[in-house]
């Protein structure tokens, strides 16, 4: 103990005091300050970073999530308007086919009016022109007949007796 | 002799173990403290022995010789030899010295030509003795007291010693290395260059594994920059040590209390409620007030003792281990010119070719455990309840 205290030097102790508690304010600030701060720093950004990345992930499979999800509607909606389109096709056929019935009958209706009409008028007038003929054909035989006295008076008697018949 | 001091060093070595368990064991450190105190005894009984020789053999030279180089030193010797004709020739180069005797006296230390001559200063005469310096008449004349001791009057010295001059040394080194990798990092993107890619890993590790378990996640940022300093501190001084300048720093006592006391303020100056609760109420709320009573008027001065003695272990620990390592270096050193024989100086030599390994291990253990220490010492002082019990189950592994 004795030994210790004789080797212990006031002066060498005061100069290490002073100059280790320097030491230690300078490297404070000048290094310890900048290094922990840049080393903090970097944990921070590759933490940052790492988390960002898995973020990134999640994003990405909710983003394929999603495009799958959007496929599979779209695929239900062209399903579905494949559909309606078939139907719609259909429907204007069956449409088109009662419009069409519908239009023929009235058609052949109209053509068989006009036949009939056409028919009865076609009748009046061979009916007119066989009246006329056999007015023609009875003034002839009338003129051939009433070119002599008998006979028109045969025919008289003839006609009067038809009138009586009735 | 030499061998006792390595002996001891391994008791130290021993104590140091025991030193960690016992931290929170508190009534154990009566028993180190004995145990301390046999030791230093031992210790300061055994240089004595030795001084008491006289007579110039080769021993007693080499003895001298790493007495000479554990201490402290006016001059920056590099080395020195003697002449055929007895004249000593020094190669180094001379450090202010400051004195303190009714006003400031400055003046080279090449002076007193290496103890030879008297230094004259404003009309005062200074003696160079055994690394001291003595204020004497114009003679020089020492006096001794009975137990051949100088009487003389010491002035108080401030000099630039040699210690002091590797502190700067050092302290600037420091500074250097440690603002350009500060700076490195500001240009190239937060990514370390050159030499900073080998100290990066060691900020690191005192950040990972010695202040965050030890202080906590909560306080652990403020000690930072004292850690961090104190280790690089020991350890590139404990490295300058290992080589062949003759530096001895940190196996100085008033190096390592200077550091410890540091260590002991920090500690109690940021001490927690807690913290201070713990050293006088240690048993807290588990016994009734009577109950406590007889066991405080033990606990609570060994607690009280507790204080001192943790800075004092980390005086002594690093103390003793770098004074022994360059005691023993120096004397297997010293064995090689003892023997000079074509068997022994070769074996001493490999033996301190093995020691000096050693030694560059125990530079970055000391170091270490004087970090690891101090940041216990700073977890105990920011203690808060919660956080006790996990301390204890921790050590107690």
């Amino acid at each position: 103990m004795e030994k210790l205290l004789e080797e212990f030097s006031l002066g060498l102790f005061f100069w290490q005091t002073i100059l280790f508690t320097l030491l230690l304010w300078l490297l404070w600030k000048f290094a310890w300050k900048p290094i922990l701060k840049a080393v903090n720093d970097r944990e921070e950004g590759i933490k940052n970073a790492l988390e960002a990345a898995e973020e990134a992930k999640k994003e990405m499979q909710n983003v394929t999530a999603d495009s799958e999800k959007l496929l599979k509607e779209a695929r239900a909606e062209r399903e579905v308007m494949l559909k309606e389109a078939r139907e719609i096709k259909e429907k204007m056929i069956t449409d088109a086919k009662e419009q069409a019935q519908i239009e023929g009958d009235k058609m052949i209706k109209q053509a068989q009016a006009t036949i009939e009409s056409e028919k009865k008028a076609a009748v009046a007038d061979i009916k007119e022109q066989v009246a006329n003929l056999s007015i023609d054909i009875a003034e002839k035989v009338i003129k051939e007949e009433l070119s002599d006295k008998k006979k028109q008076l045969k025919l008289v008697d003839d006609m009067l007796g038809d009138v009586k018949l009735n | 002799m030499l061998f006792s001091f390595y002996k001891k060093d391994l008791h130290l070595h021993r104590f140091l173990k025991t030193d960690i368990l016992s931290a929170m064991r508190k009534t154990f450190l009566k028993h180190t403290w004995v145990v301390l105190v046999v030791l230093l005894g031992q210790f300061s009984f055994a240089k004595d022995n030795g001084g008491q020789e006289e007579g110039k053999d080769l021993k007693t030279e080499i003895k001298e010789y790493i007495d000479h180089h554990l201490q402290d030193s006016h001059d920056f010797n590099l080395f020195s030899y003697t002449k055929d004709n007895g004249d000593h020739v020094y190669v180094g180069f001379p450090l202010p010295v400051i004195l303190w005797d009714d006003g400031l006296k400055i003046f080279s230390s090449s002076k007193f030509h290496h103890g030879e001559t008297l230094a004259e200063a404003d009309g005062q005469h200074y003696k160079l003795y055994h690394g001291k310096i003595y204020k004497t008449d114009a003679e020089g004349t020492i006096a001794y007291d009975e137990e051949h001791h100088p009487t003389n009057v010491r002035p108080f010295d401030l000099s630039i010693t040699k210690n002091v001059v590797m502190i700067i040394v050092t302290g600037l080194l420091m500074l250097w290395l440690f603002s350009s990798l500060a700076r490195s990092y500001a240009k190239n993107n937060g990514i370390p260059t050159g030499v900073g890619r080998f100290f990066e890993p060691i900020v690191l590790y005192i950040r990972d594994d010695i202040a965050r378990p030890n202080i906590g996640e909560k306080r652990y940022k403020k000690y930072m920059p004292f850690l961090l300093t104190i280790f690089f501190f020991i350890w590139f001084l404990n490295m300058f040590g290992m080589t062949p300048l003759g530096i001895n720093v940190t196996g100085n006592i008033a190096i390592t209390t200077a550091l410890a006391i540091l260590t002991f303020l920090i500690t109690n100056f940021t001490g927690t409620k807690d913290y201070w609760m713990h050293q006088f109420n240690p048993l807290g709320d588990s016994l009734p007030w009577y109950g406590k009573i007889p066991l405080y008027i033990i606990l609570v001065p060994i607690e009280l003792l507790g204080l001192i003695i943790k800075p004092f272990s980390l005086l002594i620990r690093l103390y003793a281990n770098m004074q022994a390592g360059h005691i023993v270096i120096g004397s297997l050193i010293g064995l090689m010119f003892i023997f000079k024989s074509w068997i022994g100086s070769p074996m001493s030599f490999g033996l301190a070719f093995a020691i000096m390994l050693i030694e560059v291990l125990v530079a970055l253990l000391q170091a270490y455990i004087f970090t690891m220490l101090s940041a216990l010492y700073f977890g105990f002082a920011s203690e808060e309840h919660e956080h006790e019990h996990e301390h204890e189950a921790e050590l107690s592994h």
